[in-house]
């Protein structure tokens, strides 16, 4: 956090609200758990060996810091400013999400939980939960929808490899939001020995703050990892958004640098006018689900309307409740990316810099074209490529017409 | 004297009815309840993902939106069984989106309108209850908050604080219509609810038979019956209102005998 009066690091409040966003809208029987979850986060926080502890699992078990990398040839391509990836892709388990749960693992021991759950999308949240159950031993439950069980079994096989219970989830659309429900039902029956390790920066206090924190790293690193290469502040950081981890992750240490701009990018599925979509910003309302205020796809009764999106990691119907803030303040703009945008980026990013980018990561690269060609050449687009696209081959290969 | 508190000033144990409004024929159901001896009624608002319930009002909530179940259809039912039974007390259950989307006032206005008495909402605890809670009681309707097996002293004195109507006690932490809590705990934490508060104390969640019915009733002013109802609307779809009547008069027997001997 800033110590500055004005900062807009400040938030969330004290009781978890960033503007009229975020809170802690949960059944009265975790709201004992989430207080007392707080208490040991803050106590975390000003620990210097939880800190070192950390620190050290991501240098030499997550392989940090991730490096900065001039897309030299995509930046040729595009024929504007340069772009510039982080390459969370790298990491340990291939995306940013480890650095979350890392952090997560280390509170839950910290509070003497001995079992972990999680919900997973992708399967990426998923994988690198049951990561760090192995490396710590302890037990771990995963919520995932039957539909992304179907469109994501290496990461399935991979959960189980590592240790995980993977329990398919039946209700609603199958997809994260009912796995999210449904982890929530198991902690509500656990509470006396579970911790749960929410994969984005969203669900009640203090889960969008602390996830902020952990991925925070992403940022902090970019930003010195910049000015020790170039000397200066990129003028535009873009970063996909799904509960936008990966994002707050990225922007968050730059918020008060008003020279750099930013924007998250959301999926918009088939497209924002046919409904089939998982933008909540640009075709959603504020609403309250899974224990946060925040923009939400809904319908006028404020019944939780399906998200559609090509990548799992996208497909959910609500948004981390900073960003929805970031959103009305102005501070950050969301745009919206389609499908087939995001899977001819997809293309375009493995044949010219030889990475093949998470589906989710390239919504945020099918923005490049037209934010770069607006710029000069002289400017820099740093661009979050949050997770490697291996998992999503066959997903890829499927609408592409290609039989593996 | 209020409808709640009239009804749980009865000189028995009160029995409390949960039904999912807009799964199945809701009003005749709800007649059901009452021509069994239900003391309150609970009607559920239906929600796309309702986190705190089990299998089968989770399966009553989808049935009831896969119908086309509106909240202008839940405040419908309410002020027509208002109209035909005006002294039972009605309390609306169910999810915080829904009951805000348009704004507190405004459902706590057609609420009024409704003739509905309380309002539980499971996922607004009071920190963050600056607008639902202040719109109910302004439109005269009580709020009703949920204690638990994990309220400890102080939270208590948080939750009871402009908790009006009576007090839900949910016995086990968990969701609702899975297992039930065992008496001895349920006997200690009625008693230090009521060392806490003189309000009613409610308890639900697991409570599926007129034997565990009874049990409770012996030690708290009522019981909770919810998914044994709604499994029933499951199981018989139109011909609902028969096996509600029975199981709730059997439930009536119990709760309301529990002391008698």
């Amino acid at each position: 956090m800033s110590d500055l009066p004005n900062s807009l690091r400040n938030l969330p409040d004290e009781d978890g609200h960033f503007g009229q966003f975020g809170g802690r809208y949960v059944a009265e029987t975790l709201m004992p758990l989430i207080l007392d979850l707080e208490k040991h986060y803050r106590a975390a926080m000003a620990d210097p060996e939880f800190k070192e502890q950390f620190d050290d699992l991501l240098e030499h078990y997550v392989g940090r810091p991730s490096p900065l990398y001039f897309a030299e040839r995509l930046t040729e391509h595009l024929g504007g400013a340069q772009i510039w990836f982080k390459r969370e892709e790298l990491n340990h388990t291939g995306a940013h999400k480890i650095n979350n749960c890392i952090g997560q693992i280390l509170l839950a021991m910290r509070m003497g939980k001995t079992r972990i759950i999680a919900e997973t999308g992708a399967g990426q949240h998923g994988v690198a939960t049951a990561t760090v159950c192995a490396r710590f031993g302890i037990p771990c439950v995963i919520y995932m929808g039957s539909v992304d069980v179907a469109r994501q079994q290496p990461n399935v096989f991979r959960m189980k490899l590592l240790g995980a219970e993977v329990i398919p989830v039946e209700s609603g659309a199958k997809t994260l939001k009912d796995a999210m429900n449904e982890a929530l039902r198991d902690w509500v029956a656990n509470v006396h020995d579970t911790f749960y390790i929410i994969g984005t920066a969203a669900g009640p206090h203090p889960y969008p703050e602390l996830v902020r924190e952990f991925q925070s790293v992403i940022g902090r690193e970019s930003r010195a990892q910049m000015l020790s290469r170039t000397g200066r502040l990129p003028d535009l950081l873009l970063a996909a958004v799904g509960g936008g981890s990966n994002a707050i992750g990225l922007f968050h240490p730059f918020l008060d640098d008003a020279e750099v701009a930013m924007v998250g990018v959301e999926a918009a599925g088939h497209g924002i006018d046919t409904g089939q979509h998982a933008a909540s910003l640009t075709g959603g309302g504020p609403g309250i689900l899974h224990g946060n205020k925040t923009y939400l796809l809904q319908d006028e009764d404020g019944q939780i309307t399906e998200a559609h999106s090509i990548s799992a990691g996208l497909d959910y119907p609500g948004i981390g409740p900073e960003h929805s803030w970031l959103h009305e303040s102005g501070r950050v703009k969301y745009v919206p990316i389609t499908d087939d945008e995001a899977l001819e980026a997809f293309q375009l990013c493995c044949k010219l810099e030889g990475i093949i980018p998470a589906l989710e990561s390239a919504h945020a690269l099918a923005a490049l074209p037209k934010l770069a060609k607006e710029m000069d050449k002289d400017r820099i687009i740093l661009v979050n490529v949050s997770g490697r696209g291996d998992k999503d081959i066959f997903t890829v290969a499927e609408h592409l017409g290609v039989e593996l | 004297m209020t409808r709640l508190a009239s009804a749980f000033a009865k000189p028995h144990p009160a029995l409390v009815c949960f039904l999912t409004g807009g799964d199945g024929d809701t009003a005749a159901n709800l007649d059901a309840l009452v021509e069994g001896g239900a003391d309150v009624i609970e009607l559920g608002m239906p929600f796309t993902d309702p986190m705190a319930d089990g299998p089968a009002i989770q399966a009553a909530n989808l049935r009831s939106l896969g119908a086309g179940t509106r909240i202008a259809d839940i405040l419908r039912i309410a002020a027509e069984f208002r109209a035909r039974h005006p002294q039972v007390p009605l309390v609306l259950m169910g999810y915080a989106n829904p009951m805000t989307i348009r704004g507190p006032e405004w459902f706590a206005g057609e609420c009024a309108k409704a003739g509905v008495d309380g309002v539980i909402c499971v996922d607004i605890p009071p920190e963050e209850d600056a607008a639902l809670g202040p719109a109910l009681r302004a439109g005269g309707i009580s709020l009703i908050r949920l204690a638990t097996p994990t309220s400890d002293a102080d939270r208590l004195n948080t939750i009871l604080k402009d908790t009006s109507g009576f007090l839900y006690y949910v016995s086990v932490a968990g969701i609702t219509g899975m297992q039930q809590a065992g008496i001895g705990s349920i006997e200690d934490a009625v008693a230090r609810l009521k060392a806490a508060t003189n309000l009613p104390v409610a308890v639900g969640f697991g409570v599926r038979t007129p034997e565990q019915a009874s049990a409770i009733a012996k030690v708290a002013d009522g019981v909770v019956v919810g998914s044994a109802l709604v499994e029933l609307v499951g199981q018989h779809g139109a011909n609902a209102g028969g096996p509600l009547r029975e199981l709730t008069a059997a439930l009536a027997d119990a709760v309301h005998g529990a002391r008698d001997d």
